[in-house]
């Protein structure tokens, strides 16, 4: 019989050797770090911010919790809550902790915790420092949207701003405002580029241009096709209302933070902090399922390259592997702790199979996505990928028929109308394309967040202002919750307010809320 | 790549936001506390708590989509069996077909639960019964050793560095040592300024290498070296430590309600907690009486009913022989506070008082009685037998306190006598 030759990991440790026991050292973080740098930078081809590596015990994690992992943040009773209830999880061992936290700055600060072992450190950094900071650096929403080199400046004038108001105006009149505008958080983020407003110059060109193009077209012919009397619309004392307050208005903060009638100065400050940090955290949503595959991806493939190359020991790696496989898991759907689909596990799977396709496609990948299929440049694909994407473009592009099958993904019609739920369609060559569209269209926030509206004000009458909720496919509105945000809405209004539920497909009024009027408004 | 070790960063930063919260929540947290507070020993009364309250303030709304209604579509990993067109029964409740959609905190929204600490419980308990600050201070205060000086030594923090010593040790150190000193070398420097004038060449060489050697002894040798310093050192100096008994004296007859024993129970309580801030060893001595007295456990004390008559001599006897037997007034300091509904046996009213004046008043530091009545109880009632009888014990400058008590804000009046710097008998 043979039997191989056991090298215990002592006799492997070789001067390169980087990690093998569980202790960490400062000396050793930088070393794996550099290690780490050299692959992710030299040989995957990443683009990062410089990196903060910022160590931290188990009480500060928590609190950068409940700050919503903010070096620096306002104060704010919501965070205390947050904060009590993570405790409470934490204690009574229901929760463990994040391994790390990772802020979109310049430096990108990621934060790791004093408990993590060596090998648990290796894989943290791998994550954060190079993953997600590649991800946040790269890609095109972040780019658009979020300042890294400004957003803790800002966070600090925040801060202060809010601690100086509470000062002068009371905790429970900052508490009020803060309360209202949280409640809007989520309908306080412009979603795409506003248009500006026109000056006159640029107002002249438009008109010549228009007049040239109506030139350019002038048939006499037409003149002599007979048509409608064409009567000049009347006009529409309530259209150019809209125009002139730039309505429908669909960022609610924005909105009240200009418009509002009767709100002071500091108020509408603050409304404005909180409506930049929405702003700010409005790409996260986005590109939860990318930025996570991204940085799980990166640390896979880096500890591979690690390990290969003998700077990992096996038990190290093995513990990497463990926590690595935990990350990634994901429950069937008939399983009683199952809790939708894991971010991570969708992200890595379709990260994995994209490399796979550029470097060993099928006949099915190559029909499928003829693009990259066998371009043999697996890392350049997925720069561009991460670059150029978010989760839903992403879903609905690079989803493989492949991985749905290995997923055995099905799509559930669910008709309130109906007594019972229809699966109609599966991972088979029927479906593929139904169940791709519909998971792409759960990770578009557009559609996942209520479109709501400011529709119209009465400034002639009694300022009422009126909101519009479009229901797609007939979905509603929690209503209860919908009245307490229109009673922030009425307070910071200083009016009434009105809420209307309307049909997007057909423009028909589903529901109609009643008048809320403020309560002890804003003054 | 910059590491930077965050650990030793001032802690408790989200202790402000945990304030704002504690103050949101305050009605609920107060109603909590209350509960919790019924359900604790006299002893374990300044305990952490883990409580929880309903959301109803905390609430964090924002819009969203209902639950239920409308068209939608779930997309789902891990088929078995499915194809198309198959059918599947609605799951029952709520989650719109996705499977198990709960909320992954568990519970659901309507409860919130987490901890206070010892220090909030306490505040938020004492607020309850409307202590006055400085009541509450006192209550609160937490025992510090005392540090006083206690001579020098050779470490220290550099706040504590003694200079007078350490100079002076330097002083001694450079005396011993021959340590040049700043006028010899100026003398010296004069000397050969002197000699170079006059042009004598032996004198200048002889003086410059002693001028040298003195420089280079003055380097040798320092001002000040480590040797030298000398911290003014503190020694904590154990406060003295006194023990006290506290016995709870309380008429369990039939006609004793539950609310009563409740407001008697919090009295109990706030007497125990300003006696363990003030003490370090306390006990505690239950005695229940109706006609017989006798010394119970605390579940007793407060939950098991007697019938019978309301003698409250028993008590007073029982009291004196458990301090004859096991509390010598010279090391106890004895704390007595009775509850009862007023009701005695009208020939016992004497033998009370007497028992009270003689022996028991002068053997404790305090007495209080608190006469426990409903709220709704008429206020113009004549007073009971036994306050009537009581009440000649009041006289200025007794150490005893009387009170009757509705409402659980009456109950600290009682207190402040105990707080009082000269003790008025109220």
């Amino acid at each position: 019989m043979n039997i191989p030759a056991l090298t215990p990991a002592t006799m492997r440790a070789t001067p390169e050797m980087l990690v093998s026991g569980p202790d960490w050292d400062f000396d050793r973080l930088r070393r794996v770090h550099d290690a780490i740098e050299k692959i992710a930078v030299g040989q995957f081809g990443l683009d990062v911010y410089a990196n903060q590596i910022e160590v931290i015990t188990a009480e500060q994690m928590l609190d950068a919790y409940s700050s919503i992992g903010m070096p620096l943040m306002y104060k704010h009773w919501s965070f205390g809550k947050q904060f009590a209830q993570n405790e409470v999880m934490y204690r009574k061992g229901y929760r463990g902790l994040a391994y790390e936290i990772v802020i979109n700055s310049s430096p990108c600060i990621s934060y790791v915790m004093e408990e993590n072992s060596m090998a648990m450190q290796t894989l943290v950094i791998a994550h954060a420092a190079f993953g997600h900071n590649h991800f946040f650096k790269n890609n095109q929403l972040f780019r658009q949207w979020t300042d890294a080199d400004s957003i803790l400046g800002y966070l600090d004038f925040a801060k202060s701003y809010i601690a100086k108001c509470e000062e002068r105006h009371g905790h429970k009149a900052v508490e009020r405002v803060l309360d209202a505008a949280h409640a809007l958080m989520s309908h306080g983020v412009h979603r795409y580029p506003r248009k500006r407003l026109l000056d006159l110059r640029q107002e002249e060109k438009r008109e010549r241009e228009r007049q040239q193009y109506q030139e350019s077209i002038y048939n006499d012919i037409w003149r002599t096709v007979p048509g409608m009397a064409d009567a000049p619309l009347p006009p529409d004392e309530a259209a150019r209302r809209k125009t002139r307050l730039r309505l429908p208005e669909e960022n609610l903060l924005y909105f009240l933070e200009k418009v509002a009638p009767r709100l002071q100065p500091w108020q509408r400050e603050i409304l404005r902090i909180v409506r930049h940090l929405a702003q700010y955290f409005y790409p996260q949503q986005q590109t939860k399922v990318m930025n996570e595959g991204c940085a799980t991806f990166v640390h896979y493939k880096t500890v591979e390259q690690l390990y290969d190359s003998g700077q990992l020991s096996e038990g190290a790696m093995l513990e990497i592997l463990d926590s690595h496989t935990a990350v990634v898991r994901q429950l069937d759907f008939d399983h009683p702790h199952y809790s939708g689909i894991n971010p991570y596990w969708l992200g890595f799977g379709m990260m994995s199979d994209i490399m796979r396709i550029a470097t060993e496609p099928t006949d099915e990948d190559r029909a499928w996505f003829p693009a990259i299929a066998g371009n043999g440049d697996p890392w350049g694909t997925l720069r561009n990928v991460w670059r150029d994407y978010r989760d839903e473009s992403f879903v609905l592009q690079f989803l493989s028929p492949h991985l749905m099958r290995k997923m055995k993904l099905f799509r559930l019609h669910d008709d309130a109308d109906e007594r019972e739920l229809t699966v109609n369609a599966i991972h088979d060559e029927r479906g593929y394309r139904e169940v791709r569209e519909a998971l792409a269209r759960s990770y578009d926030v557009g559609l996942q967040e209520p479109d709501i509206q400011i529709v119209d004000v009465d400034l002639a009458g009694d300022r009422r202002l009126v909101l519009h909720h479009r229901q797609r496919a007939g979905i509603p509105l929690e209503a209860e919750d919908a009245r307490r945000v229109l009673r922030h809405i009425a307070n910071l209004w200083g009016y009434p307010v009105r809420l209307v539920e309307v049909d997007a497909g057909n423009d028909r009024v589903t529901r109609e809320y009643e008048d809320i009027e403020p309560r002890d408004p804003f003054v | 790549m910059d590491i930077v070790d965050r650990r030793l960063n001032p802690r408790g930063k989200s202790l402000a936001n945990r304030q704002r919260f504690l103050r949101r929540a305050r009605r609920h947290i107060q109603d909590a506390v209350r509960d919790a507070a019924r359900g604790r020993g006299v002893a374990d009364v300044a305990e952490g708590e883990n409580i929880s309250i309903p959301m109803d303030d905390l609430r964090e709304p924002s819009f969203h989509h209902a639950g239920e209604g409308g068209v939608r579509d779930h997309v789902l990993p891990g088929n078995k069996q499915f194809v198309k067109g198959d059918k599947v029964p609605r799951p029952p409740s709520g989650g719109g077909g996705g499977g198990s959609q709960g909320s992954p905190d568990g519970g659901g929204e309507d409860e919130f639960r987490f901890v206070l600490s010892k220090d909030e419980f306490l505040d938020i308990f004492l607020e309850d019964l409307e202590l006055p600050d400085l009541a509450k201070k006192a209550v609160k205060q937490t025992e510090f050793p005392a540090y006083a000086r206690a001579g020098y030594s050779v470490t220290g923090s550099p706040a504590s560095l003694s200079l007078v010593r350490t100079l002076r040790h330097s002083l001694s150190r450079r005396q011993a040592l021959r340590r040049p000193s700043l006028s010899e070398l100026e003398d010296l420097e004069a000397r050969l300024a002197e000699a170079k004038a006059g042009d004598d060449a032996e004198l200048v060489i002889s003086l410059e290498a002693e001028h040298a050697k003195l420089l280079a002894r003055r380097k040798r040798i320092p001002f000040i070296d480590p040797y030298d310093l000398r911290y003014k050192r503190f020694e904590p100096v154990p406060k003295p430590i006194a023990q006290a008994v506290m016995f709870c004296l309380m008429d369990v007859s039939g006609s004793m309600t539950e609310s009563m024993k409740d407001l008697a129970k919090r009295f109990f309580m706030l007497l125990h907690l300003f006696l363990t801030r003030r003490y370090k060893h306390v006990e505690v001595v239950f005695i229940r009486h109706t006609h017989e007295a006798q010394e119970v456990d605390e579940q007793t004390f407060f939950y098991s009913t007697e019938t019978g008559g309301t003698v409250v001599s028993t008590a007073l006897e029982e009291m004196k022989r458990v301090i004859a037997k096991r509390y010598p007034p010279g090391s106890w300091n004895i704390y007595a506070a009775q509850a009862s509904d007023g009701d005695n046996s009208s020939d016992d009213n004497g033998r009370a008082v007497t028992l009270l004046d003689q022996v028991l008043l002068p053997l404790s530091q305090y007495f209080a009685y608190i006469e426990v009545g409903s709220e709704d109880k008429d206020w113009t009632a004549p007073d009971t037998e036994l306050w009537n009888a009581y009440k000649v014990l009041r006289k200025p400058g007794a150490n005893m306190a009387m009170r009757k008590v509705r409402r659980r804000a009456d109950i600290f009046p009682v207190f402040r006598d105990l707080f009082s710097r000269d003790r008025q008998a109220a």
